[in-house]
């Protein structure tokens, strides 16, 4: 799941690249970046999530 | 952005920069000590000693190779970097400068400062994620990141932001603002660094001791405020010739805008200060001097984007902000998410340093400046921080990240270095902490 975090939040950073290349309005531009964060909050939660101790496991 | 398009500086300019320059280090040691405070007394050696290994190696490893990738140096092929093409715009992902400091001597005077600059801000780059990985990381893996991120990411990234790349060109090629604005280094050094130090923690784990099975996180406080406090004294010192001067190399700023960029770093780290006090007073009943001292320190980190791009009232905003979020922030990461992060790298470089980038685009007068911002923040976190985590994972393969248990057990001093910081001390054990 760390792999697939990390490879979810690479492809929001292509989303927000998408968004300079495909539209030319600047608010179009601007939320299609936001999305593509979004995106990348989604990858970083999996990352964080597949990081953490799971409950009742040793954690140190 | 762009240092080969830059107008010729006088002499006074160039003189007033260069001793600007000349006292930014001092930001590093402060950095240096906060980093050497917030760790335990068993290991204060070997993270001060630590931190000087890792500004040795990141200047050697960038001034060879590093180098080459940022593009200051322009090449005798004249070629600004290497670009690509799409949708009929250029992207200029790598600097195509010589090898070895080539051209150095005769490079344009501005083109030497930014170098100069860019030693200085790879070397605290490499700082943070020591600070983060204290009292587990070895010293031999610190000196292997250092030599990572100086050769291959930091220089990419100064590349992008700062010598003609991509995102420093968003504003020429895609009318966004003036194109990504970092002038202080909070992408390149802070965000960089916090985000190492994120996989620094992931890769080593937390300390030992640090989450028991059952209960709440052992709380395990720095062994010498006062280190703290001062690192955070010494580091304004630091700061102020730091966003100075960046403002000057990287916003082509003119001198009548220099006195408030520093007006503006010092109202930020107050701001900041006070809202940490404030928050820790109402929380814990007295005020938390190390979480006084992050947020001071987030403060710092924000205004170095925005310092030189706002006007007061609103530096105060921002270090207000990042002055409430620190603290909140710090909890969150070591109690909900199992982060153990002793020097707080992550909330203060990273998160500070995101707050800030965000912040010169929200309180920006030209169109589309946020958007350039966002696509900034962007990269960071969707390209940088992945291909961070890749090269730490390949590197703990060959030069493991973490400590033995017996290591980590009687401390990182008497473990790599054969001797303690203050041999004269009583060292506790793990659970006398409890």
């Amino acid at each position: 799941m760390k792999y697939a975090g990390l490879l979810v939040m690479v492809a929001g950073f292509f989303l927000s690249i998408a968004a300079l290349v495909l539209f030319p309005a600047l608010v179009q531009r601007g939320v299609f970046v936001v999305c593509g964060l979004g995106v990348e909050g989604l990858g970083l939660f999996v990352t964080v999530r597949a990081h953490m101790p799971a409950r009742g496991e040793s954690r140190s | 952005m762009n240092t080969q398009a830059a107008q010729p500086l006088t002499d006074t300019v160039f003189a007033l920069t260069l001793v600007l320059l000349l006292l930014a280090p001092l930001a590093i040691a402060g950095v240096a000590l906060i980093n050497t405070g917030l760790g335990r007394s068993r290991s204060a050696a070997q993270a001060l000693l630590g931190n000087i290994g890792m500004i040795a190696i990141a200047a050697i490893v960038f001034a060879l190779v590093g180098v080459a990738f940022t593009g200051n140096l322009p090449g005798t092929g004249g070629g600004a970097g290497h670009t690509f093409w799409l949708a009929g715009k250029p992207w200029n992902w790598a600097g195509a400068g010589p090898l070895l400091l080539g051209g150095l001597g005769t490079a344009a005077p501005l083109s030497q400062l930014a170098l100069l600059f860019e030693l200085l801000a790879v070397s605290m780059a490499v700082l943070i994620p020591w600070g983060s990985g204290a009292d587990r990381l070895r010293l031999s893996a610190g000196l292997a990141i250092a030599a990572v991120l100086a050769a291959i990411v930091f220089p990419l990234l100064a590349h992008w932001v700062w010598a003609g790349g991509w995102l420093g060109q968003l504003g020429v090629n895609f009318s966004l603002g003036a194109g990504f604005l970092d002038g202080g280094g909070a992408a390149t050094v802070h965000v960089l660094g916090g985000i190492c130090a994120l996989a620094v923690v992931w890769i080593a784990g937390p300390r030992q001791g640090k989450f028991p099975k059952e209960g709440l996180a052992t709380a395990m406080p720095g062994h010498n405020a006062v280190y703290v406090v001062f690192g955070c004294l010494l580091a304004l010192v630091g700061w102020l010739a730091w966003n100075v001067a960046g403002a000057v190399i990287w916003l082509h700023a003119p001198l009548a805008a220099l006195p408030v960029t520093a007006v503006n770093t010092l109202l930020s780290a107050a701001g900041a200060v006070a809202a940490t006090y404030t928050i820790t007073r109402v929380r814990f009943g007295k005020p938390d001097a190390s979480l006084c001292a992050n947020g001071w320190l987030t403060g710092l980190v924000a205004s170095c984007a925005c310092a030189g791009v706002v006007k007061p009232i609103e530096a105060i905003l921002i270090g207000l902000a990042a002055g409430v979020i620190t603290p909140l922030l710090v909890e969150f990461f070591e109690l909900a998410l199992s982060i153990d992060d002793p020097s707080g790298a992550i909330t203060v470089h990273a998160v500070g340093g995101l707050w800030g980038l965000l912040a010169a685009g929200v309180f920006a007068s030209q169109p589309g400046q946020l958007v350039a911002q966002l696509v900034g923040i962007a990269a960071l976190l969707g390209l940088v921080l992945p291909l961070v985590y890749l090269l730490f994972k390949l590197v703990d393969r060959f030069v493991p990240f973490r400590a033995d248990q017996d290591g980590e057990r009687i401390g990182m001093d008497l473990h790599e270095l054969g001797g303690g910081a203050y041999p004269e001390f009583v060292i506790h054990r793990d659970d006398s902490y409890r």
